[in-house]
């Protein structure tokens, strides 16, 4: 049944192809301001490139959340699903990592092309591409949990990025040090641990917390 | 005490209660000032600067504190489905996010003659700066949803998502390689403090507390009143008070 909701949104996404290119564009673009704005000094890229790659990744996450349930709480399809037998957290599982699928995983493809081009070492690359795939869905998970509290609301995109951002921290922390550790060649290990211990947390509760904030928004 | 769920109960309650908490708050803060400021020596390392730590401290242990508050508050809302506790979460939000910023303030004024530096991003610092955004968050929130209910339940649901970072904050002078110190008070063993500092230390740390309560229970009676105009007790009894 799961598997039936993650399948149509996945046909949903790839109906209109050019909206899918959207998040990755602006990784691209934003990173590209970089080297732009500073200055083409490759030693100072390479020791920046773990927050610009990551923070770049973070923002495209964050623009990206606009096409997660805004969509189906406008047309309807969330009252339905109030309506029916079908489990509310197990719908929003599913939803999540469909979006994940089509915005975060493209990131974390293209990662290693963009740390190339900020100078970053195989072990840079290697650990960045790591952390952005525990990453990437954990940000995906608590910005669910955003757009669930707040549906249908005024100023609902900037109110989201409010409540996200402070979540996000921790995430962006552990990603950018696990990076760091590995360009200077240190166990990499302990980051990884927090962002795997974040990513299992954050598919726990987040579903019921925003099946939750779902009731409430369109009940 | 289940008597006091009721918002009338808590109305007359915390009427009565206000101007005990108000003349703790004198008497805690006239003996932390004098004790604080005259009576405890200079430090041996820091002079007389060190003197800030009695707003500093107490100001932090309150903004976890509130958070804290608020955090119970929340889940009593959403499980026991209490509306007082909303009012109390709803009323506290502003008052942390105060004590926070006042923690983070008067951290950099002592840090600029200690540390040599009004700020820097180490563990303790930065979970706290995050900690003032999720107080932000909360008041946002709040206005942001018109309908009462939902705005309530809402909070209460960023509330406890925001909870985990208050461990964070506490442990993050252990954690990680901090130049915030780690903690003298809230630790196993004996406080690694001299007495002579420790009593006005715990003078303002209650002083605080009931500066905090007493405002917080006459926001919350200013929150109920607003919750409740149309009910019976309050068009007859309270607004026939109140002198226009």
């Amino acid at each position: 049944m799961l598997r039936k909701f993650w399948h149509y949104d996945l046909i949903a996404c790839f109906r209109c192809r050019a909206e899918l290119l959207l998040p990755v564009i602006f990784f691209v673009m934003v990173v590209a301001l970089f080297p732009m704005a500073l200055s083409v000094d490759p030693a100072l890229l390479q020791a920046m490139a773990p927050a610009i790659l990551w923070v770049a990744a973070l923002l495209s996450a964050l623009m990206a959340l606009h096409g997660l349930l805004r969509q189906d709480h406008a047309d309807g399809f969330l009252e339905q699903c109030l309506l029916s037998p079908v489990s509310l957290p197990g719908l929003i599982f599913a939803k999540v990592w469909a979006h994940w699928l089509v915005t975060g995983l493209p990131l974390t493809l293209l990662a290693p092309l963009l740390g190339k081009m900020l100078y970053l070492s195989w072990q840079g690359i290697a650990a960045l591409v790591l952390s952005l795939l525990l990453g990437t869905p954990i940000l995906s998970f608590i910005g669910a949990a955003g757009v669930g509290l707040t549906l249908g609301l005024r100023n609902a995109g900037l109110l989201l990025t409010l409540l996200v951002l402070p979540l996000y921290v921790p995430v962006l922390i552990f990603g950018t040090s696990s990076v760091m550790t590995a360009t200077l060649g240190f166990p990499v290990i302990a980051p990884f641990f927090f962002l795997g211990a974040m990513l299992v947390l954050a598919i726990t509760f987040v579903p019921w917390a925003t099946a939750a904030a779902v009731r409430l928004g369109v009940g | 005490m289940k008597k006091l769920a009721s918002p009338r109960e808590f109305y007359r309650f915390s009427g009565q209660c206000i101007p005990w908490v108000w003349g703790l708050f004198a008497v805690a803060f006239g003996v932390g000032l004098v004790d604080g400021l005259w009576l405890a020596p200079g430090d041996y390392q820091q002079g007389q600067a060190y003197r800030i730590m009695f707003v500093h401290v107490p100001s932090a242990m309150l903004s976890l504190g509130v958070y804290v508050l608020i955090a119970s508050c929340a889940l009593v809302n959403l499980v026991w489905r209490i509306k007082l506790a909303d009012v109390i979460a709803s009323v506290s939000a502003p008052l942390g996010a105060l004590f926070t910023g006042l923690a983070l303030f008067t951290g950099a004024l002592w840090g600029k003659p200690m540390w040599g530096t009004w700020w820097i991003w180490d563990a303790r610092l930065t979970s706290e700066l995050i900690l003032l955004f999720l107080y932000f968050g909360l008041i946002a929130l709040r206005q942001g949803i018109p309908d009462q209910d939902r705005a309530a339940k809402a909070c209460s649901i960023l509330a406890l998502v925001g909870v985990i970072d208050l461990p964070i904050i506490h442990y993050s002078v252990y954690w990680w390689n901090t130049l915030h110190q780690q903690s003298t008070l809230l630790r196993l063993g004996a406080p690694t403090i001299a007495p002579s500092m420790l009593m006005p230390l715990l003078a303002m740390i209650v002083a605080f507390g009931a500066y905090f309560a007493a405002v917080m229970l006459m926001r919350a009676r200013n929150e109920i009143l607003q919750r409740e105009r149309r009910a019976q007790w309050v068009r007859e009894g309270v607004l026939n008070e109140i002198q226009f």
